[in-house]
């Protein structure tokens, strides 16, 4: 791969000169492609392709130019962000990427509301290392919230500079000017936008104070527009990044040690010489791939390749984990300590102490990581559904040996990963068996590679006390926890991909520090003294990573359990023990939505009659200082069994501005229930070596017969910003079903899963 | 050894292996991309497709045992701009996050509505209870699927 370092800001530079200025937009895949197609890919995978596809999501096969970037442009431009094509058309280059989550669509509004055009007319170019702006990873709820005033900001400003191009070539005063689905009107007379933006003129700053709509204008930002993704994903023409095929691609599989940390013993690479299609048998140290000629040839050969591990027993028993957790030396951080709290705990009337459990849990997306690599002696792409693509360049660059200019990400969306799952490591095996070939491989995780290897969520434990006062309101609150990272993500750092570790010697591992295990470790209530400390896990005996909304949900459960029986101690109604310790109108006014949507009753629990029948709230706000949740969930209990019945689960949620009510909907009831899948069925099993929940048998989650029926209900703010709504109504599922659990049966259940044998047990 | 299989109406002669899974016929061979790999242990649903009209996994399915039988995918049922009315009730239900599942869900329920053209919620949550969702948007692949039924209804 000998191609000319292109950049989009150079040839936009070049056209611009060449034609009289005018700035090209998708054009540039084509010119692009015609230039240097090293790789066709067959599909509409290509950033190009997608942005093409705006409406219906789907493509022609194309070809995917295999530049190497030496940037992309400032981001304090617009053309960063945004660029107008000929025909009028806009592409968003966002560095935030689409991960099932419906933010290509909600971002497309943003951009079509400021600037006057259908939403069919934004296509969008999402995380590629030669084309978007590096905006790190698309994670912690935040891709809305960051991206929205850029984007909003980027629109309006080229707004402004399309009315003065518009007001001197028509001869009208921008006051007389309208705009409309890419049109500039006034004075009879009218101009395309495409025409207007020849000679560079998105090549500007975008100023500090533009003016934007008024939101009392709005017409497409906060409407249910449609998702553009869907129609392709249910017609079977999107392109995963699993449907990806470059041309001469080869299939690659990894095979993994026997157990975490054991190092290979032997290898007979006889074992599969007889093999058809087989092309070679890498290893790498530790790491153990094979690659053939078809997919289903890689993994017959790597079932059939014999090898042997040395077994070092690097995991707890399954058993100890939890006084494991407690035995370890911590670093130990108060982040709350606002009074005595030892002696207000003393001095109450009545004390309650409480330990609460949190296990592994996994990702456990529906389909297996994937990643496709062409690694050359001086240039690689990899295509990727990673959550960050420059992060990704820079561990991939130090594995391979090769300078991060010289690798090129390109983000293909996935299966949903909620979190930091395989896609990464998978990136790094397939560079790795590529760079061996010296040809393209393709590697798709098995379903037991992804749950016995992906990080996982990580297990924390709890301990809490508190008080309540003669008077019923809180009065002492002590909070400890337990918990490593969550997050292990690359970084730049090859140490952070599982092949970095196998390889011999190993990739230096990146420094993450401390990350989001203390997430909502504070409430929002305003009692007092209080006191929360984090003991920080130095390691974690499975690898530890982001999973939805990290820390926050075990956290989460901690507090909004304690909270209930702080209220049972006071004989209190939880909503209003809750009310009465906030002094936030939008808090309040969440819990308030909720309990109305709910139909609850005011009065403590346990319920009495109706045995077996309970319902329980939770609430919180996103980091202490955004979106507001709040979770009635209603249950069922079998009081012969301990079985848990989900009966319903009723969600209020405020996130600021709401951009599309249905996508936001759907994002809501899409945490609701892997959240309740998470509280009540879900934990990662192991032995002394190995994770042993490898398939959806010894991983289960909540089916079709299981699942609660949710609601929701928006408290939609449009004077106000946006907030993300990723994974906040992951938070409080897991402690409104436990309080509920106490309200059907007066059982206090403190680990998650609820099981039917923990339930039995607490009755 | 060339295989002949009837995949959406067409007649293909896939030069594989007899023993090789269907589903990687149908995507590596056949470059289909509505069946997905999801488990390849017949536990998700994500490849199903439809044999001879009964919803089928075809992770599960050696081509070689297969020859001569009709197989239709995802593709077969409708395109983005002509969609079968079921695809039609999962996009107005925008019943999907991530979309992965969907192939499974739709072509599961297809076959399942072609014998029970008027289920009730419990039936179709029966129907539906060997496919995995991750995403979690069950209550709208149910709005579809009964959506559709009584769009069937109204039209049978
Ligand atoms: S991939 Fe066939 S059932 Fe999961
Ligand atoms: S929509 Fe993502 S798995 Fe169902």
């Amino acid at each position: 791969m000998s191609d000319p370092q292109v950049t989009r800001r150079q040839l936009l530079a070049g056209a611009g000169m060449a034609a009289g200025g005018l700035v090209v937009g998708f054009a540039l895949g084509r010119v692009l492609n015609g230039a240097a197609p090293p790789a066709t890919v067959a599909g509409a995978a290509t950033p190009a392709a997608s942005a093409a596809a705006t409406g219906s999501a789907t493509a022609a096969a194309t070809a995917i130019p295999a530049v190497v970037a030496t940037g992309t442009p400032p981001a304090s431009q617009i053309d960063a962000w945004l660029s107008i094509g000929r025909d009028g058309g806009v592409t968003v280059y966002s560095g935030k990427v689409e991960l099932g989550t419906g933010i290509e669509t909600a971002l497309s509004q943003v951009v079509a509301e400021e600037l006057d055009l259908a939403v069919g007319r934004v296509a969008m170019i999402m995380g590629d290392t030669t084309e978007t702006p590096n905006q790190g990873y698309t994670a912690g709820s935040l891709t809305l919230q960051s991206t929205v005033p850029i984007l909003r900001n980027a629109a309006a400003a080229t707004r402004q500079i399309l009315m003065g191009l518009a007001s001197s070539y028509l001869g009208v005063p921008a006051a007389q000017l309208t705009l409309k689905d890419g049109v500039v009107t006034g004075g009879g007379k009218q101009v395309g936008y495409g025409q207007l933006v020849g000679g560079g003129g998105l090549y500007q700053e975008i100023p500090a104070h533009v003016p934007v709509k008024d939101y009392h204008t709005y017409t497409v930002v906060g409407t249910p527009v449609p998702r553009v993704d869907i129609p392709g994903k249910m017609t079977g023409t999107f392109t995963y990044m699993q449907d990806v095929k470059v041309a001469g691609m080869l299939h690659g599989r990894v095979v993994r040690p026997a157990g975490v940390g054991a190092t290979l013993k032997t290898i007979d690479p006889t074992s599969v010489g007889s093999l058809p299609g087989l092309v070679k048998v890498v290893r790498l140290g530790n790491f153990v791939g094979v690659v053939a000629q078809e997919e289903w040839q890689a993994i017959q050969a790597a079932q059939t390749l014999q090898v042997t591990w040395n077994l070092v027993h690097a995991l707890p028993a399954e058993a100890d984990l939890y006084k494991d957790l407690t035995s370890e030396k911590t670093v130990d951080k108060v982040e709350v300590n606002d009074g005595d709290v030892d002696a207000a705990l003393k001095a109450a009337a009545k004390t309650l102490s409480a330990t609460y459990t949190w296990p592994y849990q996994a990702h456990a997306s529906i389909g297996p990581s994937c990643a496709i690599a062409d690694v050359g002696k001086k240039a690689a792409t990899v295509w990727s559904s990673t959550q960050g693509v420059y992060p990704l360049r820079d561990a991939l660059a130090g594995l391979i040996g090769l300078p991060p200019d010289g690798v090129r990400v390109i983000y293909v969306e996935g299966a949903g990963c909620y979190g930091h799952n395989g896609f990464d490591d998978v990136a790094a095996d397939a560079a790795l068996l590529s760079q061996a070939v010296g040809k393209p491989v393709r590697v798709q995780w098995m379903r037991g590679d992804e749950f016995i290897w992906e990080p996982k969520g990580p297990a924390m434990q709890h301990q809490l006390r508190g008080a309540v006062s003669a008077s019923g309101a809180v009065a002492a609150w002590d909070f400890q926890s337990w918990t490593p990272t969550h997050s292990t993500r690359p970084s730049g750092m090859p140490g952070n991909l599982l092949a970095g570790q196998l390889i011999v010697p190993p990739a230096p591992p990146a420094k993450n520090g401390f990350v989001g295990g203390d997430r909502n470790a504070p409430v929002n209530y305003t009692f007092s003294p209080r006191r929360v400390t984090i003991h920080w896990l130095p390691s974690s005996p499975l690898r530890p990573s982001a999973l939805r909304s990290l820390g926050g949900a075990a956290n989460t459960f901690a507090n909004e359990s304690f909270m209930d029986e702080l209220a049972a101690a006071a004989g209190a109604d939880p909503i209003a023990f809750r009310l009465r310790h906030l002094h936030d109108a939008r808090a309040a006014a969440v819990i308030q939505a909720v309990a109305k949507l709910a139909g609850w009753q005011s009065r403590p629990s346990p319920a009495p009659g109706k045995p077996g029948q309970g319902r329980g709230i939770a609430f919180t706000r996103y980091e202490n200082t955004l979106a507001y949740v709040a979770t009635v969930a209603e249950v069922a209990v079998d009081t012969s069994t301990g079985a848990i019945r989900l009966l319903h689960v009723y969600v209020a949620h405020d996130c600021g501005q709401v951009v599309n009510p249905d996508g936001l909907r759907n994002q809501i009831e899409g945490n609701a229930i892997q959240s309740a899948s998470r509280a009540v069925k879900e934990q990662v099993t192991f032995n002394r070596d190995q994770v042993t929940s490898v398939d959806w048998a010894t991983y289960p989650i909540l089916t079709f017969l299981e699942v609660p029926q949710v609601d929701v209900v928006l408290l939609d703010h449009p004077d106000q910003p946006v907030w993300g709504a990723g994974e906040i109504a992951t938070e409080p599922t897991a402690a409104a079903i436990a309080n509920a659990v106490f309200d059907a049966t007066g059982a206090r259940v403190r680990s998650v899963p609820l099981t039917a044998d923990r339930v039995k047990a607490a009755l | 050894m060339a295989l002949s299989l009837k995949v959406n109406g067409k007649t293909v002669a896939p030069e594989v292996d007899p023993t090789t899974p269907l589903l990687y016929v149908l995507r590596d061979s056949l470059g289909l991309k509505g069946p997905r790999f999801g488990c390849g242990l017949g536990q998700c649903g994500a490849c199903t497709v439809l044999l001879d009209g009964q919803a089928t996994r075809s992770c599960q399915v050696p081509v070689g045992t297969i020859q001569g039988h009709a197989v239709t995918t995802l593709e077969g049922l409708g395109t983005p701009e002509s969609p079968h009315p079921l695809q039609q009730a999962f996009i107005d239900a925008q019943a999907a996050q991530c979309g992965y599942c969907s192939n499974g869900m739709i072509m599961t329920a297809k076959a399942f509505l072609d014998k029970n053209p008027h289920p009730s919620e419990a039936q179709v949550r029966q129907a539906l209870a060997g496919n995995l969702c991750r995403c979690g948007t069950h209550m709208r692949i149910m709005k579809a699927v009964l959506g559709a039924a009584s769009g069937q209804g109204a039209s049978a």
